[in-house]
């Protein structure tokens, strides 16, 4: 009863580093790019070292497959070459990895770390903006603590990038921000290069009890869908209000390049963070991750996407994906989930311990593994462990280079930066554990953790806690 | 001859709503949690509910239902923690939950209710329980929450096999909320929780009516009263500072402390082995949550064994408590010895909470609350694949098992939509 998770924050946030970060409308059409870096954009880069050779390992790639006795080597912070028996370049750090395991680096899609971080005294509860139902216009990065010892306790766990969300107070939280797992002092240099922002919509009991709770809006389910309704609705009003905007510049551009002094300049709209933030979903830049339990909110999400046109990316927490994972499979939505948490409040009343294994099961079901809490962040890798278990219970053989994909490749596919990260092939980033055995285990221990092919974590070598805040 | 039949009947009612048959479990790689430590491949007669014998080479007693272990584990039943099982349906829904006692009367009013019992509340049929004897957890104590006062009231162990009368004997507790946890309810200082305890400690021994700033009514001076004559007092406290205090406080006034959560208590590991202080301890817990719990890590439980401390495990959540099992495998994972691991799930609670010579231990006499693993019982990827309480077979069937059987068809079929 006491543990409540960070409960109703669920939240997501990308945020972009390489684009710039989705300035509205505005900023694109009329005002040209400042020259430089993009406020917000990521600092991050990774310091240049000595090459690494991982041998005789078993390798799970993150692709589906599994190489017995392999060899991964780390170049230039990318992954240079798989294989067995590569030849070592001069000067690598050669580590034999006979009898241990090798993977892609652990992603959650669902983190608050930084927003909700620890110590959680009143000073760093920043995960939710719940004085409005609607609060488009925040950033999580805009609360992330980068000192909150969370980050390196995760790291120990074989965590290499997360997303950040905002909570689930709101019907619509914010934006998320993905982040490499890197100590740094500011988050902008632990922002991922070119993420995509995500947004954090949550559907069901928490936006209805907090609102309701104080007899505002929205108090009950029906209230939380004309809340998602009215939100997009007033975004696609804001796209054309800048289109007209556009359209009126161009006239009068061309009308002064004719030589019309008379030509008097548009008054551009005023700006809205929030519409802007849900006029970049609907262009598709950045992506929707939405808090959501029950298998008919699902459906009635997905067809709130329809009408406006946008994508679900993902399905957080979906305690009952279960229940369509056929339909979530053939349209292509992730589902992010717990192992066998449930019955915390009615919409996780439903939870059974096979659902990861269950909505893994059809052809392109997208099955993610995700914590939403500091403990869990840790040890993704066993919960993705009970599910396997699980999933065999009921006849699904899972093998160890599939369940990987749920704690990799498909994390990052919801966040989209699978083209960067997310799997074990020639020219990914460098984002590497080695474990001392199958990571499937409660025993399993990550023992070296790589980020862009730098050694961020030795277990052989205890370090002293690196957050400020231990000092 | 009336006496003994009476005797028979309360033996049969003992042993549960099932019967129990004999049963016999063959070439099992059986973790006593006793003296006997791990029996290779031995055989488990039980007989009346009761372990009737344990070893290798035994004969099945004529009748008996033969179970072939095949060399899988078996495991007396595990603990499940404190928890607030049976006594809460979904935590967010106020009206199924029954572990606190709040009046919202204004802080300068709040009294102490230490006669306040949750083994009043519980609820044998809970939609709860079956989820967490399935999966191999048999008994668990059941700890009030404390909401305006630093005395939460009591609690009992139980067990989870449905049948109504529940709570072991003897294993009443009292339960107390001490440091940051419990500011609010002292005024907003913890220098007053031990002000606080003085003054209740001096009107439980008090006669006449109760005064106008009182603590107590006299039913809670009685219950209270009982607690300081070598009673089991339960302190959920973090801060090494506050565990010794607590610990010498405690004992100074005739209780017997248990120390919960301490996360700090590896600080003092020395001090609580030598006051012969058990801690139930969350194994996860590894960062400074706040700041009495500044000095967490995961090798807590480890450092308290090596220390010569009694431990077991507990997880905040009533809904997961089969989530116990994992932490005693992270503990073992970082650094504590596999058979303290399973002590602390089993014959370690029993013995904390006064129950040890009835459970915790595969032993002769002992009441035949027994799992069946698919594997190494500490390891996530490991199923109970059988569980019995006092010596019957629990249905391994809930209401997540229908669900999945349910869905698993659809998806099978490719119809989950």
């Amino acid at each position: 009863m006491r543990p409540l998770l960070a409960a109703f924050g669920t939240v997501v946030i990308t945020a972009c580093a390489a684009q710039p970060p989705a300035p509205s409308p505005a900023a694109t059409q009329a005002s040209p790019e400042p020259a430089g870096r993009a406020p917000f954009s990521s600092t991050y880069e990774a310091p240049a070292g000595p090459a690494t050779l991982i041998r005789n390992a078993t390798v799970l790639t993150g692709t589906g497959e599994r190489i017995e006795g392999g060899d991964v080597l780390l170049e230039n912070g990318v992954v240079k070459a798989l294989g067995r028996a590569l030849e070592s370049p001069a000067g690598a750090v050669v580590i034999d990895a006979t009898g241990r395991w090798v993977t892609p680096g652990l992603i959650d899609v669902h983190s608050h770390l930084g927003v909700y971080a620890s110590p959680g005294v009143n000073a760093t509860s920043d995960g939710n903006e719940a004085t409005d139902p609607v609060t488009a216009n925040v950033w999580a990065e805009h609360s992330v603590w980068p000192q909150d010892p969370g980050f390196e306790t995760a790291l120990r766990g074989g965590i290499t990038s997360m997303q950040v969300l905002p909570g689930s107070a709101n019907l619509i939280g914010g934006r998320g921000v993905t982040l490499k797992n890197v100590p740094a002092t500011t988050y902008q240099a632990m922002k991922f290069p070119g993420a995509p922002q995500g947004l954090k919509m949550a559907c069901g009991e928490n936006p209805k009890r907090v609102y309701g709770d104080d007899d505002k809006f929205p108090s009950t389910r029906m209230g939380n869908v004309a809340g998602y309704r009215q939100a997009f609705a007033d975004a696609k009003d804001y796209i054309e209000e800048w289109k007209e905007y556009d359209a009126e510049l161009a006239k009068y551009e061309k009308d002064k390049e004719k030589g019309d002094d008379d030509a008097t300049p548009p008054k551009p709209p005023k700006r809205d963070l929030g519409l802007e933030t849900l006029a970049e979903v609907l262009r598709g830049h950045i992506l929707v991750h939405n808090h959501c339990y029950r298998a008919d909110e699902m459906a009635t999400m997905l067809d709130i996407a329809k009408e406006f046109g946008y994508k679900v990316t993902a399905f957080h927490h979906a305690v009952e994906a279960y229940k369509l994972a056929d339909r979530l499979a053939e349209e292509g939505v992730c589902a992010a989930m717990w192992a066998d948490w449930w019955g915390f409040k009615m919409e996780a009343y439903d939870g059974v311990q096979e659902n990861i294994a269950i909505v893994d099961h059809p052809e392109k079901g997208c099955a993610i593994v995700h914590s939403d809490s500091e403990e869990g962040i840790q040890r993704l890798n066993q919960e993705a462990a009970k599910a396997i278990a699980r999933g065999r219970r009921v006849g699904f053989e899972i093998a160890p280079e599939h369940a990987i994909r749920w704690l990799t490749a498909n994390p990052a596919k919801a966040l989209g930066i699978l083209d960067r990260t997310g799997t074990l092939e020639p020219g990914k980033m460098a984002d590497v554990v080695v474990w001392n055995g199958t990571p499937f285990s409660v025993y399993a221990h990550a023992d070296q953790v790589f980020i862009d092919g730098v050694l961020r974590f030795d277990r052989s070598k205890p370090a002293p806690p690196r957050s400020d805040f231990l000092q | 001859m009336k006496a003994r039949c009476l005797m028979v009947l309360l033996v049969a009612l003992a042993t549960g709503p099932a019967g129990a048959q004999s049963l016999f479990i063959h070439g099992a790689r059986v973790h006593t949690a006793g003296s006997a430590g791990t029996l290779g491949n031995a055989d488990i007669v039980v007989e009346d509910g009761r372990i009737a014998a344990v070893g290798p080479g035994l004969a099945a007693p004529p009748g008996a239902t033969v179970v072939e272990a095949n060399g899988r584990p078996v495991t007396p039943g595990f603990f499940g923690g404190l928890t607030q099982v049976g006594l809460e349906e979904v935590s967010q829904e106020e009206d199924t939950v029954d572990s606190e006692l709040s009046f919202k009367a204004p802080a300068w009013q709040h009294m102490w209710r230490p006669e306040f019992d949750v083994t009043n509340a519980f609820n044998a049929r809970s939609i709860v329980l079956p989820v967490a004897r399935i999966e191999g957890i048999t008994w668990a104590m059941l700890a009030p929450e404390p909401d305006d006062s630093l005395v939460a009231g009591q609690g009992s162990a139980v067990t989870l096999d449905g049948r109504f009368d529940a709570a072991f004997d003897g294993s009443r507790s009292l339960f107390v909320n001490w440091g940051s946890a419990a500011h609010g309810a002292s005024g907003g200082s913890r220098a007053a929780q031990t002000m606080l305890f003085d003054q209740a400690i001096r009107e439980s021994k008090e006669t006449g009516a109760v005064g106008p700033a009182a603590l107590l009514l006299p039913e809670g001076r009685a219950v209270l009263r009982r607690y300081l004559g070598g009673g089991r007092v339960v302190f959920f406290v973090e801060r090494a500072a506050d565990i010794r205090q607590v610990v010498r406080y405690a004992k100074s006034h005739g209780m017997k402390p248990v120390i919960a959560g301490g996360a700090e208590a590896w600080i003092v590991a020395r001090e609580l082995a030598e006051a012969d202080v058990p801690v139930i301890l969350n194994a996860l817990e590894d960062l400074p949550q706040d700041f009495d719990r500044l000095g967490s890590r995961l090798d807590n439980a480890k450092l308290l064994h090596e220390a010569g401390v009694r431990i077991a495990f507990t997880w905040d959540e009533s809904h997961n408590v089969r989530k116990n099992r994992q932490l005693a495998g992270n503990a073992v994972a970082n650094g504590l010895p596999w058979e303290a691991g399973l002590a602390a799930m089993t014959a370690s609670p029993a013995a904390i909470f006064g129950i040890g010579a009835d459970h915790g231990r595969i032993e002769a006499g002992q009441s035949a609350d027994l799992v069946l693993w698919s594997g190494d019982p500490l390891e996530v990827t490991s199923i109970a694949d059988q569980v019995w309480i006092a010596g019957a077979p629990v249905p391994m069937r809930s209401r997540q098992t229908a669900l999945r059987d349910k869905y698993v068809e659809r998806v099978k079929a490719g119809t989950a939509r």
